[in-house]
Formats: structure tokens, C-alpha cells, sequence
């Protein structure tokens, strides 16, 4: 391959910041990580943090699936129960979801642009250590405990801790706060964070790349953190309120002062809509790099699928009260938001038939991140299929707040995004660190915890058609949803042996895995010319570019891409 | 630093990847710019949501005072705060015309003018609190009102100490001509500041009573 | 093969954690399960019928995506004897793009005019003259549940006369809440609807056959959420009728039990609960007049049988553990008493 652009050198294993001749120490190493500014470590400590994270929420949904395994089950008390599921859903949004997708975008988004680091390198640094920090003050909450620091235990008001259940009359102690803090903080880092990528896509993109010739990574990437601007806001906002109600006896969400308990609702889902967007919009920009490479064809149909973004990102701001179907609003206001909502499964069905289209008479090479990709078109369907069953309002006032609705989110969020992050990992792992996975361990990684999420998730549509309700720390034996339960919560185990073999892989092949060069892949955005690992400064020279695909450009001579763009 | 393009590449070969002679590329919007509008966006979108909240329940207390029995139109402040836009504008463009005494002096007004709004402003809420009796506690437009001016007032004061940051540089001689960029995004800020007081002031004291 | 060897490891370990056991279980009784696919009310109907049309879209939509898919995995999958040369590059098209746009804009129209129409048909249903009025107030973590125009007042169970023929007799509802935010669901009769302090919202029922429906809470609204449980019997106008007189007296007085209802009265009984004909009328708590008459106490939560009774008056928390009414630490006298008084409210 033509790495006119490396030094030359071959990188081994990661390199500390440290460029002096001196053996770098243990402690050096450790040093040069924390008070990094550079792009790459950042964006690897935000990842690593969101899977430590991915872990421990696997740990809690486990806990919940053990005690609905069998009904009037005793194994978690109710209170420690509605804990586990408000942490379950807190932290996979706010401690895996973001900092991944933020991971994912420091790293690669300057490397994929040809530039140099992000535009603000020390406002990455504190937007990471922000981040954490709301991270470990939410978990603080388990152990200040009544009789420690008489804080109250960790929260219990579910993920969206609707009012006035959250207000100082029905949450008493600290849980509450603890909550609102450990997020708002967390949402802090994320705009810090888009504000960054933002600029660095607008300012900072090689010469010749013009917004039409950007690679779709980017462009998503673009499009998710305008998003985080502007919909990240307004929960800062409700929760400002609520922290007033909680302290200084403010009257936002107090119902008995004449509150609203909805304007709560309307505010946490204006952000809470457009974030499970913000997601998934990260998901899209993986499959849209991954897709192509592996059918060895160029993405179908580029502009339709950065106008199809832009056109999610603006009607997904139109649609948050279809949370709220069964709240009382007027006819008028449900239908005004059914509509919203199968609007915009419009521009997000285009793009599974770009996906599609890219894939049509290609070359398809099954390696790991490619299965995880074709899972993830199955599983993103279904999703969006149950999800225009439940824009149908009346049908969401059976669905709404049931076991269906549950299986649908996870159809949308483990089924889709999180077979999406398996998929980035598999694929850029071997840039940052130079070596592959094992291609073994991924396809056992792969099989068992596609069987795994079928095996739950599938499964656990059907309670919720036959009436059981979500948030439940048990349910009566009698009502038909006996064995179901327990089918959910036998797949947890295959989900969770696969990820502990992704955590072996990870580990072993930092080690053991084979050499990958710059190119394994035979891909053709910017980063693949880049060394594996990059050096710190990326590119020795910044490249000029002309089309979409670079490299394709540089293997294909007699053929580039800028002659049909 | 911005970033204009330098390089070039050519129409032979496969030069897709190495400088050559030929096309020219033009420069990058600035960093600063597009960061500050980044941050006023989002900030906006906070304030937008203050706002909803203060119309949503406009007359829908069960008791206490209403905006009409205690609100009075804080003219002089909003022509202080309004004419400091003014004042940093003029600095900025002192500092463009390399005319640093200048820019102090507006600076300086710039800080004043933000000054005696935020202390109007104390004085307004200690009116409020003392002689009529309304506290963020007391009812609905006590919590909106107050959470809502607060809002702006603390962005006041984070504006100011940023103001006084730079005022502190000037006097110590460090401001020169070169910094104009900089100053210009945290004049962006101060813009920001006063726009969102036109709204706060249009939707508490106007539409509001 | 290794999921082999760990399943049943993993179910028996789940199985030592746990008190209750699939094993045991009863056979759900099929007219029980509230499966929202038996739909046995106008409402639920209504539901129903556009849940099917739904499914047969989206089902026609799954089926020919994933038949694509396949198609596409399976036929350009690459071959072992591939020569290496790139395919050919397709960047895009056209008519292909406006074809798989239009479509889709067409079902949403049609999905959306269907949809429309059902949620006017159910939200804006004028009431019929013969309709009975209702009012479900929710608190945490049971029902109140008031006829105003009948003068009853009762808790966690609704009874209501079925529709039969020409002459409609739909149950309005009208929900309100004390604390938080609650939700009415009682699958096949109709969808769910929330009940929100400060706020008023109204639907309405039209069970078409005598029996029970089983319902609950279906919004998290604190810890018992899951125990917060409902019944609504649908009976015959007659044996509504008959149900609606009994409900309508004041707690019959018993001599014998006399001795309980000085335990009630005295102690702080009377502050959360309410018996018609005597001082107590706490609204805190359920009302007690005809605790006898109901199938269940503690909103489903625990049979209503003299052991049950005593026990759950003696540690409401080992039943419903966080529940709002604290254990009365009674002497097991008076428990007694209390309970032989409580048994004569039927």
C-alpha cells in the first residue's frame, strides 16, 4: 500500500505521549493518559469508560432478569429493584451511549478529515474528565446510603424520573439529586464535546474536501452533535427546575402549587426523543463506513443519505409526544404527533435501502464487523417496524409503558447501536492499537449474543401484548406471562458469555493479535493511510484530496472516484 | 489557527494525495467563531426552555402577587445593558485600529454598563422580595420569574468576570492589535447576553403582565 | 456447545434465588390473561381491528426487506474462487431513490388517515344517555373508585354493567390522581389513559359479557407500582342492580363485634379510613364499608380471607413491602376483635 504519507516506521504497540529518549516508566504511561489532550487517548478513555459502564448495566438488567424469571419472585426487594432499573437505563444512556458515540467520534473524526486533533484539544480533556466524574458522582449514590452520608441510595425514579414522583414530597433523601447532578454533568461534557466536533468539521477539513466530498462518518457525526446542542438543552434546563423545586422550594413540577407533572414530560422528551437519535445517528455513520468496504462498493446513493440525516435530525425534534399518548392530550395534539412520528420513518428507511443497495452486486466478505453490520440492518427493521406500530396512537394506549415497548427500545438500542459499537470495534480496534481481533472469538462473540438477544428480546414482545406492564419488580403468577419471563431471562446469559469473550479478545489480542498494518481492511477513507496505530500527530503531511475516497483514489489510478462524483 | 489552504493538486497522475500546482481552495471559517456559536446555541436552547415554562404558566397561579401588581419596567437597565453592546463594539474596533487606549476605555465601559445592570437588577429583586412579598416560593411566576432572570443575570456575571479578565491583561499592557480575533468571540458572548435580555424583557415585562 | 453445558447451570442457580417457581405455577386461566389481542369491549376492539391492518403492513414490509437481504447475502456473497477485481462501483440512483421514497410516503398516508380516524372514534365518543358515570382516583399505591350519582364509594375493583344489544350502557371514566402520575390499564377493555395530578382525563368502556378483567397500574408511580392492581366486573344490569344496592348501605352493625369497632373507632384506624355509619372517615386509605364484598385487599395484593386480613393489618410490609400504611402494633386481642369487626362489613 502507498503510505507516502507515514514516516515509514512500522508501530507496534501504542505509544505514550512521551516523545523523549528516557524509558518511559508504568507511571509515565499512566501520566501521559490523564493529562493527554491529544484526540486518539481521548478518544479510547471515553470508550474504555463506556464499556466498563456496559458492563455494569449488563449486571444490573441481569439482576432484574433474575428476579422476573419466575413470578412473586423474592430475590431483589422492590426498592432494590426500581433502583436496578433506573440505573440500568441511566447508565446505558448517559455513561455507555454517549461516551461511546463521543469516543468514537474523537478518534476518528480528525483522522477521517485529515486533520491534525480536534479543534479545542483542552476542551476535549475537559469534557472527558467531565464526563467521568458525572459518571462516578451517579454511582456514588449506592453507597451514600442512609446511615453513611444519609444521602438516600442510589435513584429509583426510573431513567426519566417523571414528576411530581421526583419531587421532595414523594423522593425523599438524595437519590433524586444524585441523579440529576451525575446526568447534568454528564450533559455538560456532551455539548463541550459536539461544540469541539462541530468546529473541527466546519474549520479543520484537508484541503479538497469540501462538505460534498466528506466521508459520511463525518457528516453524521456533524449532524449528531448539532443535535446534542440543541436537544441536550433542555434537559439541563427541566433539570435546573427540578433542582429548584428540590432546594429552594421553587414550584416547577409541584403539583399541589398548581405544576404540571406533563411540562416535566414535555421538557424531558424534547431531549429524550431526538437523544435516542443522537444514539443511533453514530450507528448509522458506523455502517456507513463499514458497509461499503466490506461489499468492496462505494456507499449507494451519498447524497440521499446525508440529506435522509439532516431530514432525521429535524423532524425527530417534531415527534417527542408520542411518549406521552397516553397523558390526555386532545385528539388534534395525538394525531398532529402520529404524523410527526411516521414521518420520520420516511428518510430512516431510505437509508436501510441505500444499506441494502450498497450491498447489491458487490462482494460481500463476512468478516466480523461485517456480520455485526448485517445484524444490524435485520434487527434496525424490526425496530423501526415496531416502532410505526407504536406511532399508531390508539395501539400505543395498549403498548405504552408495557413489555412490547421495552423490547422495541432494545430492538433499537442493544439490537441496533450496540451490534453497531461490536461491529466499530472490530473494525478500527487494529487502527488504534495495530493488531486484529481474533476473527474466532468475534464470530463466537457474534453468534452467541445474536442467539442471546433473540432468545430475550424477541420473547419479550409477547408479554406486553398479553398486558404486562414495564417497571415491574414482580408479577402474579396466572396471567400468562410465567414462561415467558423466564425464556427473557435465560438469553441474558448468552449475551453476557459473549461479551465477557469480546473482553478476552480485547485483552489477548493487544498482546497476540496479528500484525494489521495500516490497511488491513482495503478500505479508502483518510485514516487508513495513516499508521495503526497513528502516530500522535496523525499525518506527516496533510493530504489533499479530491474525491470521497481517498485511497480508492491512490489503488485505482486508471479509475478514481472524482471522475464520477 | 486557521487553517487556509496551501496546497494544491494537480490533474495528471494519481497526485490525489500529494501537493502539485494547480486548483486553489479557500479558507476555513475561524475557530473561535464557530466554537462561541456553538456554545450560544445550546445556551439558547436552555433559555428557550425558561421561556416556554414562564408563558406556560402565566396565569395560572392560585396565589400570591401577579406580574402586573409588582412588575415595573426596568428601562434604565435594559438601555445599560443594551448599550454595552455598543461599548464592546466600539472597543473591538479600537483594537482593530491598533488604538489600545481606546479600546480600554470602551472596555471599561463595557464592564460598567454590565455592572450597574446587574445591580439594578439586585435592587429590583430586593424590591420585589421585601416590599412585595415575592420569593421563588411564593407561587408559579415567583419560580419562573426568578429562574428565569436569574438565568440571564448569571450569565451576566460570567460575561463580566471574562470582561474583567481582559480588562485586567489591558492594564498590564498584554492586549495587542493580534488579539482582536479573540476579543471578537467573547464580544460574539456579550452580543449573546444582551439578545437574550431583549426576549427576557419582551416575554416578562411585556407580554407577561 | 458451551450454551449447552450453561444453561441448565445457569436456570438452576437462578432457580436456588428464587422463592417462586415456574414449576409450580399456576395454569394461567386463558379468559384471564389480559391479552390485548382479545379484546372485549368497543375500545379495545377498535384497537384491535387497526393493530391488525398495522401488523399486515408492516409484516408485508418485513417480509420483502428481509427476503432482500437475504437475497443479497446469499447471491453477492464473495465466492472462494474470486478473481480480486473490484465490482462494479454504483454510486447512486435516481428513479431507485424516488421509487423507495414514494412508496414509503404512501403507506405512512395511508397508516396515518387509518390511525387518525380511530383515535376520533375513541377520544371524541359522544356519551350515550344510558352511560354510568365513574371516578378512578389513583393514589400510591391503590384505586378510589367513586359513582357519584350512585353515592358509592369503593376501592380497586370497578363493577359495571355489560352492553348488551340496541341499548348502550358504556362506563365513563373520569381519572383524576392524589399524588403522582398513574395509569388505568385494563387491556381487553380498552387502552390505557393516565391519571395526572391537577389534571382531569375521561375514557370509556363497553365490556360486551359478564366476568373479570384483570388490570393495572401501568405507569411507574413508586415502589408498589407493580402490586398497585385492578378488577373490573362486568356483570348483567340485574346483577349490577343487586350489586349496587348492597354497596349502597351503611356498614351493618353486629353486636358481637361490637368490642372491633371500638378498636377501629379508637384507634388510628379512622384517620386513613372510612366506614359508613361510624366516626371513621379518613380518605387516605381505602374505604372500608364493604371490605368483605371485595375479592381482594391491598389492590390485589393479598386474598380476602380473616387469616390474610389479620396478617396484612398486623405487617402490611410483608406483603407490600414500602406501603403507606404502617403495621398498627396491635395487642392480639384487639387485632382479633378487629378483625372479627372488619369480617361483618360485607
Amino acid at each position: 500500500m502507498n503510505d507516502a504519507l507515514t514516516t515509514g516506521e512500522i508501530g507496534s504497540a501504542m505509544t505514550s505521549g512521551s516523545a523523549t529518549a528516557a524509558q518511559p516508566t508504568v507511571f509515565d504511561s499512566i501520566q501521559s493518559w490523564l493529562v493527554t489532550v491529544d484526540h486518539k487517548k481521548l478518544g479510547l478513555m471515553y470508550i474504555m469508560y463506556g464499556l466498563v459502564f456496559l458492563l455494569v448495566g449488563g449486571m444490573e438488567a441481569t439482576l432484574i432478569r433474575i428476579q422476573l424469571a419466575v413470578p412473586d419472585n423474592h430475590f431483589l426487594s422492590p426498592q432494590v429493584f426500581n433502583q436496578m432499573f433506573t440505573m440500568h437505563g441511566t447508565t446505558m444512556v448517559f455513561l455507555v451511549g454517549m461516551p461511546i458515540i463521543f469516543g468514537f467520534a474523537n478518534y476518528l473524526v480528525p483522522l477521517i478529515i485529515g486533520a491534525r486533533d480536534l479543534a479545542f484539544p483542552r476542551l476535549n480533556a475537559f469534557g472527558l474528565w467531565l464526563s467521568v466524574f458525572g459518571g462516578l458522582l451517579l454511582y456514588f449514590s449506592f453507597v451514600g446510603a442512609p446511615g453513611m452520608a444519609g444521602a438516600g441510595g442510589a435513584p429509583d425514579v426510573g431513567w426519566f424520573a417523571y414528576a411530581p414522583l421526583t419531587g421532595k414530597a414523594f423522593s425523599k433523601g438524595h437519590s433524586t439529586d444524585y441523579w440529576i447532578l451525575g446526568t447534568m454533568i454528564g450533559g455538560f461534557g456532551s455539548i463541550a464535546a459536539a461544540a469541539n466536533i462541530i468546529t473541527t468539521i466546519l474549520c479543520m477539513r484537508c484541503p479538497g474536501m469540501t462538505l460534498r466530498k466528506m466521508p459520511l462518518l463525518a457528516w453524521l457525526n456533524l449532524v449528531m452533535c448539532g443535535m446534542v446542542l440543541l436537544c441536550v438543552s433542555p434537559l439541563t434546563a427541566a433539570q435546573i427546575m427540578l433542582l429548584l423545586d428540590r432546594f429552594v422550594g421553587s414550584h416547577f413540577f409541584d403539583t399541589q402549587a398548581g405544576g404540571s407533572a406533563a411540562l416535566w414530560m414535555h421538557f424531558f422528551w424534547i431531549f429524550g426523543h431526538p437523544e435516542v437519535y443522537i444514539l443511533i445517528i453514530p450507528a448509522f455513520a458506523f455502517a456507513s463506513e463499514i458497509i461499503p468496504v466490506f461489499s468492496r462498493k462505494a456507499i449507494f446513493g451519498y447524497p440521499v443519505m446525508v440529506g435522509a440525516t439532516v431530514a432525521i435530525a429535524f423532524v425527530s425534534m417534531s415527534v417527542w409526544a408520542h411518549h406521552m399518548f397516553t397523558v390526555g392530550m386532545t385528539s388534534t395534539g395525538n394525531t398532529f404527533f402520529v404524523v410527526s412520528t411516521m414521518m420520520v420513518g420516511i428518510p430512516t428507511g431510505i437509508k436501510i435501502f441505500n444499506w441494502l443497495g450498497t450491498m447489491w452486486g458487490g462482494k460481500l466478505r463476512f468478516a466480523t464487523p461485517m456480520i455485526f453490520s448485517i445484524a444490524f440492518l435485520f434487527q434496525f427493521l424490526i425496530a423501526g417496524l415496531t416502532g410505526i406500530m407504536l406511532a399508531c396512537a390508539p395501539w400505543d394506549w395498549q403498548l405504552n409503558d408495557s413489555y412490547f415497548l421495552v423490547a422495541h427500545f432494545h430492538y433499537t438500542l442493544a439490537g441496533a447501536l450496540v451490534f453497531m459499537i461490536f461491529a466499530a470495534i472490530y473494525y478500527w480496534f487494529p487502527k488504534a492499537t495495530g493488531r486484529l481481533l481474533s476473527e474466532r472469538l468475534g464470530k463466537w462473540h457474534f453468534w452467541l449474543f445474536a442467539i442471546g438477544f433473540h432468545v430475550t428480546f424477541d420473547t419479550m414482545h409477547i408479554p406486553g401484548i398479553l398486558g404486562m406492564p414495564r417497571r415491574v419488580y414482580t408479577y402474579q403468577a396466572g396471567r400468562g406471562w410465567d414462561l415467558l419471563n423466564l425464556i427473557c431471562t435465560i438469553g441474558v446469559a448468552f449475551q453476557a458469555i459473549a461479551t465477557l469473550i469480546l473482553v478476552v479478545n480485547i485483552i489477548w489480542s493487544l498482546r497476540k493479535g496479528r500484525p494489521a498494518g495500516n490497511d488491513p481492511w482495503d478500505a479508502w477513507t483518510l485514516e487508513w493511510a495513516a499508521t495503526s496505530p497513528p502516530r500522535e500527530y496523525n499525518f506527516a503531511e496533510i493530504p489533499t484530496v479530491r474525491s470521497r475516497r481517498p485511497l480508492w483514489d491512490l489503488k485505482h489510478p486508471g479509475d478514481p472516484d472524482w471522475k464520477y462524483e | 489557527m486557521n487553517a487556509t489552504a496551501i496546497t494544491t493538486y494537480s490533474e495528471s497522475g494519481s497526485g490525489a494525495l500529494t501537493p502539485a500546482a494547480g486548483v486553489e481552495v479557500g479558507a476555513p471559517p475561524s475557530r473561535g467563531v464557530v466554537g462561541m456559536t456553538c456554545l450560544i446555541i445550546a445556551e439558547s436552547a436552555i433559555f428557550l426552555i425558561f421561556v416556554v415554562a414562564y408563558l406556560f404558566y402565566l396565569g395560572k397561579d392560585r396565589t400570591g402577587p401577579t406580574p402586573r401588581q409588582v412588575l415595573e419596567l426596568p428601562i434604565v437597565n435594559s438601555i445599560c445593558l443594551l448599550s454595552s453592546s455598543a461599548a464592546i463594539t466600539f472597543a473591538l474596533s479600537s483594537l482593530r485600529d491598533s488604538d489600545v487606549r481606546r479600546f480600554s476605555f470602551w472596555w471599561s465601559a463595557t464592564i460598567a454598563l454590565g455592572a450597574y445592570f446587574l445591580l439594578g437588577t439586585g435592587r429590583e429583586w430586593r424590591h420585589l422580595i421585601y416590599d412585595k412579598g415575592l420569593t421563588i416560593q411564593t407561587n408559579l411566576f415567583g419560580s419562573t420569574f426568578y429562574s428565569l432572570v436569574g438565568l440571564h443575570a448569571s450569565h451576566v456575571v460570567i460575561g463580566l468576570l471574562a470582561l474583567c479578565f481582559v480588562m485586567a491583561f489591558a492594564i498590564g499592557g498584554w492586549v495587542k492589535p493580534k488579539h482582536a480575533a479573540r476579543v471578537h468571540v467573547l464580544a460574539l458572548y456579550w452580543h449573546f447576553v444582551d439578545v437574550v435580555w431583549v426576549v427576557v424583557f419582551t416575554v416578562v415585562y411585556i407580554i407577561g403582565r | 456447545m458451551k450454551s449447552r453445558v450453561l444453561l441448565p447451570i445457569y436456570s438452576l442457580v437462578a432457580l436456588r434465588f428464587t422463592q417462586g417457581s415456574v414449576w409450580s405455577a399456576e395454569k394461567a386461566d386463558p379468559a384471564l390473561v389480559p391479552n390485548i389481542f382479545a379484546p372485549e369491549s368497543t375500545p379495545a376492539h377498535a384497537i384491535f381491528d387497526l393493530a391488525v391492518f398495522v401488523l399486515a403492513i408492516t409484516g408485508a414490509i418485513f417480509v420483502v426487506v428481509t427476503g432482500l437481504l437475504l437475497y443479497a447475502v446469499i447471491r453477492f456473497r464473495r465466492r472462494a474462487d474470486d478473481d480480486g477485481v473490484e465490482p462494479a462501483q454504483v454510486y447512486g440512483s435516481g428513479p431507485i431513490e424516488a421509487a423507495w421514497t414514494i412508496v414509503p410516503v404512501l403507506i405512512v398516508i395511508v397508516l396515518t388517515l387509518a390511525t387518525a380516524r380511530v383515535v376520533h372514534e375513541l377520544q371524541d365518543a359522544r356519551k350515550p344517555a344510558g352511560a354510568l358515570d365513574v371516578q378512578v382516583i389513583g393514589r400510591q399505591w391503590w384505586w378510589e373508585v367513586r359513582y357519584p350519582k350512585l353515592g358509592i364509594v369503593t376501592a380497586n375493583e370497578l363493577h359495571v354493567p355489560i352492553s348488551q344489544g340496541s341499548e348502550r350502557s358504556p362506563t365513563f371514566l373520569d381519572l383524576r390522581s392524589a399524588d403522582v402520575v398513574h395509569s388505568f390499564w385494563v387491556p381487553r377493555l380498552a387502552g390505557k389513559l393516565d391519571l395526572v395530578p391537577n389534571k382531569v382525563n375521561s375514557m370509556w368502556i363497553e365490556p360486551e359479557r359478564p366476568g373479570l378483567f384483570l388490570g393495572q397500574c401501568g405507569t411507574y408511580c413508586g415502589t408498589q407500582h407493580a402490586l398497585m392492581l385492578l378488577r373490573v366486573y362486568a356483570e348483567t344490569p340485574r346483577d349490577f342492580a343487586r350489586w349496587v344496592a348492597q354497596q349502597k348501605k351503611l356498614a351493618e352493625e353486629d353486636p358481637s363485634a361490637a368490642a372491633g369497632r371500638l378498636v377501629f373507632e379508637r384507634t388510628a384506624c379512622v384517620n386513613c379510613h372510612a366506614v359508613n355509619g361510624t366516626v371513621g372517615d379518613g380518605r387516605f386509605g381505602p374505604d372500608l364499608t364493604h371490605l368483605m364484598s371485595r375479592a381482594t385487599l391491598a389492590s390485589g395484593a393479598v386474598p380476602n380471607s380473616p387469616e390474610a386480613l389479620r396478617a396484612w393489618i398486623k405487617s402490611p410490609d410483608q406483603f407490600k413491602p414500602g406501603v403507606l400504611m404502617p403495621a398498627m402494633n396491635l395487642n392480639d386481642a384487639d387485632l382479633d376483635n378487629l378483625v372479627a369487626y372488619l369480617t361483618t362489613l360485607k
